[in-house]
């Protein structure tokens, strides 16, 4: 294992720092305030995707996807920057808000306003090209709004009461719900994981998540038996057991991820010289399939650098939350935890053949403005939280200059 | 620092995580690194198409260079299939645009574009669905030019100058010449549209005149579009077929046989079929080969209905067209008489009739013709001097107790001038013929006693005319008593070519070419040589020896001189009316052969100069009637083409057989 050890110093807590004083340090806590262990990597993933993205889209006569990119991961990283900044209890004072505009963002995209894309109803139209998932900000406000619930602990208690929990499944159940009609399932599992993961980092009771997990199973159960499941969905499924069953229409995308990728071998073809990147072979390559672009172009070394920057943002981040002060600053890192974790597994397994195919984009490297600048704010939120933790770096007074 | 709680929950979710990841670069291992290389051939086979470049066929020439068949290049129209079905409405408005601008039917048009398989009738494309599918044939240059400037309104649409099949004699040698299909698939080798030869001399000669087709291997991207090419290899061109045809006499020789056929029917014969040959007699050679009815081979390069397909006359009676040869069968049954003894020049009776076993055989008409020599009886055609012989031989062999071996010389001597088998020449299709004798008669007797045997039992109810039920019914009671025996009656008519003897018009030729070039029996040939491209003679092809007539050229040089006098005074003499015998001295045969329930086949099989003959002439006419009145001056008009002599000013044809 190979969590970085904090450094030898262990500094007093800052509680209560006053406005001003952070005013007056407030060029140094641009650094003292992110997380270089998560921002780093974070934005060497962000570069790497915007390399993908342009060799994904090198051939396309919309040349402005690429500057896009660029513009979103600016956007997040200043998105970031700002949210770093913040105390976590400035920011849980901002919950109510943030997650009443999300929910109010979800209605919005039911209504004229929304916009369908790929079949999912999930994007509010702004005029001239500007676009946005709501869904992708309202993981971050549902996982704010679940660190709020779950790790704000009444004096003497050490994992979170009944009326916790049940409120958390509540909070959860909304979003959940208005994206049932989108419909975007991905999201939706993103969700039910983020907040799985949450009320399991939380401490809450074990036969609580045995619960959990039994009414989670009982309502995949319903799902199925209800019929609910589209045809589609099945099939997908039925791809992944048997990709070669129907490779020019189901099985299509699965196919041709897996050639991308297979055919990469060890070291990739070369950045821009893939010839099934070339060729759009994989639909969605830009986007959701972004990986097979760096399984032909990188190669295994590639997509392993890929796999391995992000296990350790997220080894990072689970230190993070195991040094953090306070249980709402453990929740909230695990919450960030499990979402990236989540969303790279499921995004990264469908395109090497492990999980049926879902439109799920991987975090910081996919195209797309929504996802990178809310993935980038998370960043932002274990940089939060790490300031109120005792590793090395953090903001004090007695930082250098 | 959290507490234990925390701790013990973030350490589960360490190891989720992990293991999660580890899952990831495990299963990428496996895409990548173990099975990697075949992904690389997948994607290889994903982006590249390999293309065939169909190589341009090679010409097929007469004796003279003249092209039968040859190539040209004409404008037409392809449209790319991948670019099609990945239109928003998979093509269909594209192809409504350019069956607009060709003035076709969309139908049509749409059809074509289809590629063919399970449910799919003609027409659709049988190729690969990478080659450019060929929907409209000979567009005039102004409508292709028109379509390939617009390439925006015809995407995927492409005009090419294309070789296609072109037959300058028009409809002449259709069936010599055979044509072409595309390969099917089942056939393997690349299939796809590459056209092969499926009969005639296309077929026979497919290797030598098909070429080599290039390959030409392109990358392409997801939506099929062409990015590059990345390698190419030129077609090679086929070779040209020389033949022995000449075109000339091929023509005349077709014009005569529909001419005589026509005039037939205008006599009110049914004159159903017909074929005529032309033989080089010294060297086996095929000099023109006719089949009526024909057709016009110019419909292969029009789009042919499978309906119009199967309507096609495509068998040629020449080499598949099997008839009683009649008594053109009679230099079989002299050759065979005197190889037995009998001396040609020693006088013989030809009653009107003949008793053979218990039955009368008659002579043509019934006439008694009185004493002659085997001369005479040829140029008269006497049927009873050749019973005679029949019987005798047939009686020395046993009769109907035959001994161990019978001698059969008639059979003997027919399989010496090639009847009854193959003349192995050089086109697909061929019938053997029919050489009947004891064992034919016992095998065929015994396949077909059983039906036989309850028809003598049923007799025929269902046919209408009760006489001719009942002389059917005694038939098939005789038949299914002693119909396996080889009676003295079967050898009477096999000794005049009647009965069960089937001949091709192409066997009778070489049996007369062997007959007027000394006993030697010839494999014909149509081909010549084959040619490359540059001119170069790559091969020459001989027709070979296949047999000898084990005759004295005595006893042919006799034969033939009795041929000789055919036309001037006997069977043919009204046909050969007027025939300038001194500028050309034809010799020839007719044969009347009956056919139960038919009209007489009417043949004529000749040669000429009869003293050194060069050409062998071979006229039949199924449903004809006699030799005399319908072969005779089909084959007179093909001599006095031959040989450019005058046509004859009176065009009657005489009444004899």
């Amino acid at each position: 294992m190979t969590i970085p050890r904090p450094f030898g110093i262990r500094p007093a807590l800052a509680r209560g720092r006053s406005r001003l004083a952070r005013a007056r340090t407030a060029r140094r806590s641009v650094s003292a305030s992110l997380d270089w262990w998560v921002t780093v990597p974070a934005a060497v993933l962000c570069g790497i995707g915007l390399l993908l993205v342009w060799s994904a889209t090198r051939n396309e006569p919309d040349v402005s996807l690429l500057s896009r990119q660029v513009l979103s991961v600016f956007l997040g990283f200043v998105l970031m920057w700002l949210v770093s900044r913040r105390d976590p209890r400035v920011l849980r004072a901002y919950v109510p808000v943030l997650y009443l505009l999300t929910l109010a963002g979800l209605v919005a995209v039911l209504t004229p306003l929304g916009r369908t894309v790929n079949g999912s109803h999930a994007w509010i139209f702004l005029g001239s090209g500007l676009q946005f998932q709501p869904s992708e900000f309202a993981k971050v406000a549902l996982i704010l709004a679940l660190a709020a619930v779950l790790g704000e602990l009444r004096e003497g208690e050490r994992r979170p009461g009944r009326g916790a929990v049940l409120l958390a499944l509540a909070l959860a159940a909304a979003p959940i719900g208005l994206i049932m009609f989108q419909p975007d399932y991905g999201t939706i599992l993103v969700f039910a994981v983020i907040t799985g993961g949450m009320i399991l980092v939380s401490g809450a009771p074990k036969r609580w998540l045995a619960g959990l997990a039994a009414a989670g199973a009982l309502a995949v159960l319903l799902v199925w038996l209800l019929g609910l499941v589209q045809p589609y969905q099945i099939q997908r499924l039925m791809v992944l057991t048997d990709p070669d069953a129907d490779p020019m229409g189901l099985g299509y995308n699965a196919t041709q991820a897996r050639i991308a990728i297979g055919s990469g071998g060890l070291l990739g073809k070369g950045l821009f010289r893939g010839d099934q990147t070339a060729g759009h072979f994989v639909p969605e390559q830009h986007t959701d399939f972004i990986f097979t672009v760096a399984g032909e172009e990188l190669g295994f070394l590639g997509c392993a650098f890929i796999v391995l920057l992000m296990l350790f943002v997220l080894w990072r981040g689970l230190l993070i939350a195991a040094r953090s002060a306070t249980p709402y600053g453990t929740v909230l890192a695990g919450g960030v935890v499990c979402w990236l974790a989540f969303q790279t597994f499921v995004n990264v397994g469908m395109t090497i053949g492990l999980l049926p195919i879902t439109g799920l984009p991987l975090p910081f490297v996919s195209y797309g403005g929504s996802a990178t600048i809310s993935t980038l704010t998370a960043i932002g939120l274990l940089g939060t939280v790490r300031r109120r933790t005792d590793l090395p770096g953090r903001p004090t007074g007695q930082s250098q200059p | 620092m959290r507490d234990r709680v925390h701790r013990g929950r973030l350490a589960v979710l360490f190891a989720i995580v992990t293991s999660l990841m580890l899952t990831l670069l495990g299963r990428m291992w496996y895409l990548q690194i173990t099975t990697g290389p075949e992904y690389a051939r997948a994607a290889t086979e994903n982006r590249v198409r390999t293309v065939s470049l169909p190589p341009v066929r090679g010409r097929i020439l007469d004796v003279h260079g003249r092209p039968l068949v040859t190539n040209r290049t004409r404008p037409q129209v392809s449209v790319d299939y991948m670019t099609l079905i990945h239109q928003p409405d998979r093509g269909r408005a594209v192809l409504a645009r350019l069956a607009e601008a060709l003035d076709r039917p969309y139908e049509e048009i749409a059809n074509r574009a289809r590629l063919c398989g399970q449910g799919v009738s003609r027409p659709c494309w049988p190729g690969s669905p990478y080659e450019p599918i060929i929907v409209a044939d000979d567009v005039d240059a102004r409508t292709a030019l028109s379509i390939a400037e617009r390439q925006d309104e015809f995407p995927g649409v492409g005009t090419a100058l294309r070789p296609v099949r072109v037959y300058p004699l028009g409809t002449a040698a259709a069936h010599l010449l055979g044509y072409l299909q595309p390969a099917s698939a089942a056939a393997g080798s690349g299939g796809g549209a590459r056209l092969v030869g499926r009969d005639g001399l296309e077929a026979q000669y497919d290797e030598v005149l098909a070429g080599r087709p290039g390959v030409r291997e392109i990358a392409v991207n997801s939506a099929g579009k062409v990015t590059g090419v990345l390698g190419e290899q030129d077609p090679e061109p086929g070779d040209d077929l020389v033949t022995s045809i000449d075109s000339r006499i091929q023509k005349i020789t077709e014009r005569a046989l529909a001419t005589t056929i026509a005039k037939a029917r205008k006599r009110g014969e049914p004159a159903d079929a017909g074929a005529a040959v032309v033989l080089e007699a010294r060297t086996g050679r095929v000099t023109a080969l006719a089949s009526h009815p024909s057709y016009d081979p110019a419909v292969w390069g029009r789009d042919l209905s499978q309906q119009d397909f199967e309507s096609l006359p495509l068998a040629s009676n020449a080499v598949l067209g099997q008839w009683a040869p009649g008594s053109t069968w009679k230099i079989v049954s002299t050759a065979a008489a005197v190889r037995a003894g009998r001396k040609p020049g020693a006088s013989y009776d030809c009653p009107g009739s003949y008793q053979v076993g218990g039955r009368s055989f008659r002579n043509f008409e019934g006439a008694a013709l009185g004493r002659m020599n085997l001369h005479r009886a040829l140029v008269v055609s006497c049927d009873t001097i050749f019973y005679r012989f029949a019987d005798q031989m047939w009686r020395r062999d046993g009769g109907l107790d035959p001994v161990r071996r019978p001698k059969d010389p008639m059979q003997a001597m027919a399989r010496e001038f090639g009847f009854g088998d193959r003349t192995g020449v050089d086109l697909p299709n061929e019938a053997a013929g029919r050489v009947p004798d004891r064992d034919w008669k016992k095998a065929t007797w015994e396949r077909t006693k059983e039906a036989t045997c309850r028809r003598a039992k049923t007799g025929y109810p269902e046919e209408s005319d009760r006489k001719r039920a009942a002389y059917l019914k005694a038939l098939a009671a005789e038949n299914c008593r002693s119909g396996g025996v080889w009676w003295a009656g079967d050898a009477a008519n096999f000794s005049i070519g009647q009965g069960d003897v089937l001949v091709t018009p192409l066997q009778l030729a070489r049996g007369y070419a062997a007959l007027a070039n000394g006993g030697k029996l010839f494999s014909p040939r149509i081909a010549k040589a084959v040619v490359g491209p540059d001119g170069t003679v790559l091969r020459k092809i001989k027709p070979p020896v296949v047999g000898k007539v084990a005759v004295s050229r005595k006893t042919l040089s006799y034969i033939r001189d009795a041929l000789a006098d055919v036309p001037r005074e006997g069977t043919a003499a009204g046909a050969f009316a007027g025939f300038p015998f001194d500028r050309l001295a034809v010799a020839g045969k007719t044969g009347t052969a009956e056919a139960y329930g038919r009209q007489d086949t009417s043949w004529f099989a000749s040669f000429a100069p009869a003293e050194r003959p060069k050409y062998v002439v071979v006229v039949v006419v199924s449903q004809g009637g006699t030799g005399g009145s319908t072969a005779a001056p089909a084959a007179r008009e093909i001599w006095e083409g031959i040989y450019r002599l005058p046509a004859r000013s009176s065009a009657r044809g005489g009444g004899g057989r």
